[in-house]
């Protein structure tokens, strides 16, 4: 160990093994990539899911063959069962917040993107960032075995929701269907998450703060880092808290412990302490599970969302060939949601029999956190004002994900409210307002990232005939399948219904429900196309040079794809803004953050700008 | 590009704003006397919704429009923002939600920071998978003493009701909710299980039943009739079938009603659910 | 200050709504680092993380005794059914024995810094010792309670007295994992300047944590048994 600098040395020198390329990777752009392909390979899974609910619910009864081959005791006789269904939800949503919306905005793009964009050759922590990965990949393992060894034959796995609201989750085998082995899988799979994330957060935090190269003042940094960076921030404080909810949850289930559980129950004909399969419980309170679960599922909401905030501002720039209007403003925004995401977790509580003043305040907070999101999109149509537009795809995703995140976003004004949130809570009202803003939104941010970096990642340009069919059936797609949920929700439609066909009062929306779970189909159709590109374009897209779109950031000053160290062993100092398009008297309508400052900046300009070496 | 996108985003606007202007779907007509200032602060709330929903909308297809690239133009605005925008959208904005939050607190007050009135009908909610209980308190109005330990399911006493308590002697249990018209009522929700959620889309409010508490909400029904009463909270397999009904009665019949022994009770309450049709939707 | 304005503006603009001021290069917002490639403030950076690192990994161990603290909390006046454990005297031991680890820690970081390389092993391992000694200390107890029958699931106490006792001994698994692993580098010399501030960042790293691991132990040790139950 005596010699530090051979050590250094050692470390920038690409591995030659394919175990140590590609599989145990300490590149943090490898480990971004495997991030990236997890959550392409968890929303596949997740996707499927939802449509199997969607067929469930618009044509009751059916009988889909395949289903009775693939899922014998899911659906016998190819009919979807209860059970089936929930334990669909409850995966569907576990997967996708957990190992897609968690994983690819900010384990892959943000992996592969925040050391090259503050020019660093690497994460503060290789060996920790590959642990991370791989812990993550664990938990992932986890999660699809709870699928399938949930230990009774009727069920197919975990039912509770994403949310595994106490006690349903925490009584075992004797609450029903569901509540078995699955569901501890479910919850030991989050746990493994939640460490795996926590590893990861702390690897972000250190390097933004640690490896910033000359020059890289913090408000000198892409606004996606300032996203993860804020995203890291929220990971590393929420996830411990769902973590510790999860053991005690997990105590409650083998351990016999009453956390969660209170005395006197009555569960399936039997009484808590008459028989040893039920065990004597007393005193547990289920609020307190609700608490800690929300106090990290709020913050979770950001922590998909502000990648693609933060991917969002950096694209529509680059396009737009503009600045991003208030930087600043953009900066506190970013940090006043994720201040302000600890503060509101009640709000999904209103109903739960907490206190009614605290849910009072927590309304108020909560709209108030509306503020910072909406001094977001002002500064992004601020930005494409007076701007020149090219229509790219990446920009066309990230105008989309503007669009919708306004439309997700807006409807928290009537959820926040204590009284409104009474007749819309836990309908389809909620279900289409966190859908669009959470999952479509983050979704579309991401897709505007992939399409972005893509020629930076592997040297080519993805198709773009391929790339704008993709955008305008999923734009279109998504706003016929969410804005009908809205008026579902008004009628009164609960969440996690297996079926609508027991009450009158819903019938009327059967016409409703079938047009959702047709464009649903069509638009998860779609996506196949992406795949296709995305593959198609790593072996024959167009070649793509070091800045194919004339950005300005530090990842387009080195080789597409970037070495193994980053910037081939000299790494960049940083004179300006991340955001120099259009300045005025500059040859052309970009300029880079490695540009040395002329000598008429030095002299002339304002005081900010003197600077001697 | 820029014009289809344009296009597309006021057509998707148009589309979405007017799925809730015709009102095609809607609530259900309310019949609680809470939900007249309830439905108004949501048409407020909606109206604001919709005109910032829109203005955002349409301000994005037109800088969509507008700003599009063309061939041969100059280059775009050098700006990097304005103080004085940012202040005055922030204040705006704040100002308009922040009061929105404290406008719809009002409701839930009058609901929750209220006993009941001397004097409402009291009914015990006892919730158990997958299957709805009231606990009625019969003519005496006094409660008879229920325990866990008492609950016997051959015996149809889902709530543990103690037989040998004089109060419980006139005790009636039933599961469908009979309530009267136009006199306060107040609701204590127990769960014997997991949590479930008691809701009556036409009263405008939803409350879960949380075991191991004992939580009172009060409501005024002021439509007689039978609606529909379903569970809001995940609670098991069949939650989408743990469905009930709740008969809103005129005083005269309510009070004839709660003054039945158990066995007429019940066949009172069968009769009543086939008097009483549901609303038309 | 408006200045959505076009045209001939400098070309780096200030203000609230501006763009990012211009300012010296500085990476790590540290003035002083100007020898950028210079391989000795590459290594004191590098090293520099270690600190920084164990901060905010402190901050989220410190997350999760929050979570189980409003648990234990909130549990305890949910309901009627909470016993007190008895102090099972041993604990006693337990929190002198880690309290003089963080002194003896505190002096080897010391030594090291002084140069004193032997003092230093001596002291680690010393510390090494007065760990597993705690966590020695801290099974006993659990064995004391069992014999009384008092097991997790017995009462709501004795289930977060298992828990978290058992939380903080996971974590402190971790701390002597630390210092296992000074106590095998300091068999080695450090023979530059290099390696020296790569060694006394993470000496400071494992010793910051362990004195984490004390102080939380401290708290933990009064939440159970001296925090007014109810």
């Amino acid at each position: 160990m005596s010699d530090e600098t051979h050590e250094a040395v050692h470390r920038h020198e690409a591995p030659t093994s394919f175990i140590r390329k590609y599989i145990f990777s300490l590149d943090h752009k490898v480990i971004g990539i495997q991030y990236i392909i997890l959550a392409l390979v968890a929303v596949i899974v997740g996707m499927t899911m939802s449509l199997l609910m969607r067929m469930n619910l618009s044509w009751p009864g059916t009988n889909w063959p395949i289903l009775a081959t693939l899922f014998p005791g899911g659906a016998p006789g190819g009919v979807i069962n209860p059970e089936f269904y929930l334990s669909l939800v409850t995966m569907h949503g576990t997967i996708m917040v957990f190992f897609v919306l968690t994983t690819a905005p900010q384990g892959g793009f943000g992996n592969y993107f925040l050391p090259i964009q503050i020019g660093a050759e690497d994460m503060a922590f290789p060996v920790l960032n590959m642990l991370s990965f791989w812990v993550t990949f664990v938990g992932f393992i986890v999660i699809l075995s709870a699928i399938f060894f949930s230990g009774s034959a009727s069920t197919i796995g975990p039912i509770g929701g994403w949310t595994g609201y106490a006690p349903l989750s925490a009584l075992g085998q004797i609450a029903g269907p569901g509540q078995g082995m699955g569901m501890n899988l479910w919850i030991i799979s989050i746990a493994i998450f939640c460490v795996g994330s926590l590893l990861g957060a702390l690897n972000f935090i250190t390097t933004l703060l640690n490896m910033r190269t000359r020059g890289m003042s913090l408000m000198r940094m892409p606004l996606t880092c300032w996203a993860w960076f804020t995203t890291a921030v929220l990971a590393l404080l929420s996830f411990p808290v769902l973590l510790g909810g999860g053991i005690l949850l997990l105590l409650d289930r083998v351990a016999g412990t009453s956390f969660f559980i209170p005395g006197g129950l009555y569960v399936s004909g039997i009484l808590s302490g008459t028989t040893p399969s039920f065990p004597i419980h007393t005193g547990g309170s289920p609020i307190l599970w609700q608490h800690l679960f929300w106090f990290f599922g709020h913050p979770e909401v950001y922590i998909a969302i502000l990648p693609g905030m933060g991917a969002t501002s950096h694209i529509l720039s680059t396009f737009a060939r503009k600045p991003v209007f208030g930087y600043r403003a953009m900066v506190f925004a970013i940090f006043a949601i994720g201040l302000l995401g600890f503060f509101v977790w009640g709000h999904h509580m209103f109903i739960s029999g907490m206190s009614p003043y605290s849910a009072m305040t927590f309304s108020i907070l909560t709209l108030s956190i509306g503020v910072p999101s909406a001094v977001k999109t002002f500064n992004w149509l601020g930005t494409l004002w007076g701007a020149r537009i090219r229509f790219t795809t990446p920009m066309l995703f990230a105008l989309g994900f503007v669009s919708l995140f306004v439309a997700g976003g807006i409807t928290g004004l009537v959820l926040g409210q204590t009284s409104l949130d009474l007749p819309m809570h836990d309908t389809y009202f909620v279900l289409a307002h966190f859908h669009l803003v959470m999952g479509v939104a983050s979704i579309f941010g991401m897709f505007a990232a992939t399409y972005f970096w893509f020629p930076k990642m592997f040297g080519r340009f993805m198709n773009d005939t391929l790339g704008r069919i993709h955008f305008w059936i999923t734009f279109v797609g998504v706003y016929c399948i969410f804005v009908p949920m809205h008026v579902m929700g008004l009628v009164g439609m609960p969440r996690r219904y297996a079926q609508f066909t027991e009450y009158t009062f819903l019938s009327r929306l059967h016409p409703l429900v079938v047009f959702v779970s047709i464009v649903a189909i069509i638009t998860v159709l779609t996506q196949f196309l992406f795949y296709f590109n995305l593959i198609w374009s790593i072996f024959k897209g167009k070649k793509a040079g070091a800045n194919p779109w004339d950005a300005t950031t530090l990842e387009w000053t080195t080789a597409s794809p970037p070495p193994h160290d980053n910037f081939a062993g000299v790494l960049p100092v940083v004179y300006r803004g991340p955001y120099e398009f259009a300045v005025p008297g500059a040859p052309n309508d970009f300029v880079m953050q490695t540009e040395p400052e002329t000598e008429a900046e030095r002299v002339g300009g304002n005081g900010h700008n003197g600077h001697r070496h | 590009m820029g014009r289809a996108l344009a296009l597309i985003i006021w057509i998707l606007t148009l589309g979405s704003v007017s799925l809730f202007f015709v009102k095609q779907w809607w609530f259900p007509t309310a019949i609680s006397s809470h939900a007249a200032a309830l439905d108004r602060q949501f048409l407020i709330t909606i109206i604001v919704v919709g005109i910032s929903f829109t203005a955002a909308q349409a301000g994005l297809g037109y800088m969509v429009w507008k700003y599009r690239e063309r061939p041969a133009n100059d280059r775009a605005v050098y700006t990097h923002g304005s103080n004085r925008l940012e202040v005055i959208w922030t204040i705006v904005t704040a100002v308009i939600f922040i009061g929105l939050a404290v406008m719809g607190q009002s409701v839930w007050a009058s609901l929750h920071f209220t006993k009941a009135p001397a004097g409402s009908f009291q009914v015990e909610v006892v919730a158990q998978q997958f299957q709805w209980n009231f606990h009625y308190a019969g003519h005496d109005g006094v409660f008879g003493r229920t325990d866990p330990s008492l609950i016997d399911d051959s015996a149809l006493n889902f709530i543990g009701l103690d037989e040998t308590d004089p109060n419980a002697k006139d005790d009636q249990t039933h599961s469908v909710i009979a309530v009267p018209v136009n006199r306060p009522v107040e609701l204590i929700l127990r769960s014997k299980d997991v949590i479930h959620n008691f809701w009556v889309p036409q009263l405008r409010f939803k409350q879960d039943l949380v075991p191991g508490m004992a939580i009172r909400v009060h409501f005024t029904a002021n439509q007689t009739g039978k609606f529909e009463l379903a569970c809001a909270e995940l609670c098991g397999q069949l939650h989408f079938k743990m469905k009930s009904y709740m008969l809103v009665l005129p005083e005269a019949e309510h009070q004839a009603l709660m003054a039945l022994p158990q066995d007429q009770f019940q066949s009172r309450i069968t009769e009543l659910l086939a008097k009483y049709p549901l609303p038309t939707y | 200050m408006a200045t959505t304005v076009t045209g001939t503006k400098p070309l780096i603009k200030s203000g609230f709504g501006g763009g990012p001021k211009g300012r010296r290069p500085n990476g790590n917002g540290s003035p002083k680092r100007n020898g950028h490639r210079d391989a000795f403030f590459d290594a004191r950076s590098a090293a520099n993380r270690y600190r920084i690192g164990m901060w905010v990994a402190m901050a989220s161990i410190l997350m999760l005794f929050t979570g189980l603290s409003s648990a234990y909390i909130v549990r305890a006046a949910s309901a009627n059914d909470w016993q007190a454990l008895r102090m099972p005297r041993i604990l006693l031991l337990s929190t002198a024995l880690i309290i003089v680890s963080s002194i003896t820690l505190e002096l080897a970081r010391r030594k090291l810094k002084s140069g004193e390389q032997g003092a230093h092993k001596s002291l680690l391992v010393l510390t090494t010792l007065l760990g597993l000694g705690f966590l020695g200390s801290q099974l006993f107890a659990w064995k004391e309670l069992a014999r009384q029958g008092i097991y997790i699931s017995s009462n709501p106490h004795s289930s977060f007295f298992y828990l978290l006792t058992a939380t903080h001994g996971l974590h402190l698994l971790g701390g002597l994992a630390g210092l296992g692993f000074l106590t095998l580098r300091s068999r080695l010399k450090a023979n530059d300047e290099l390696a020296a501030v790569k060694r006394q960042a993470q000496t400071d790293a494992v010793s910051l944590y362990w004195h984490f691991m004390d102080v939380l132990w401290i708290y933990l040790f009064f939440l159970l048994f001296f925090w007014r139950q109810v």
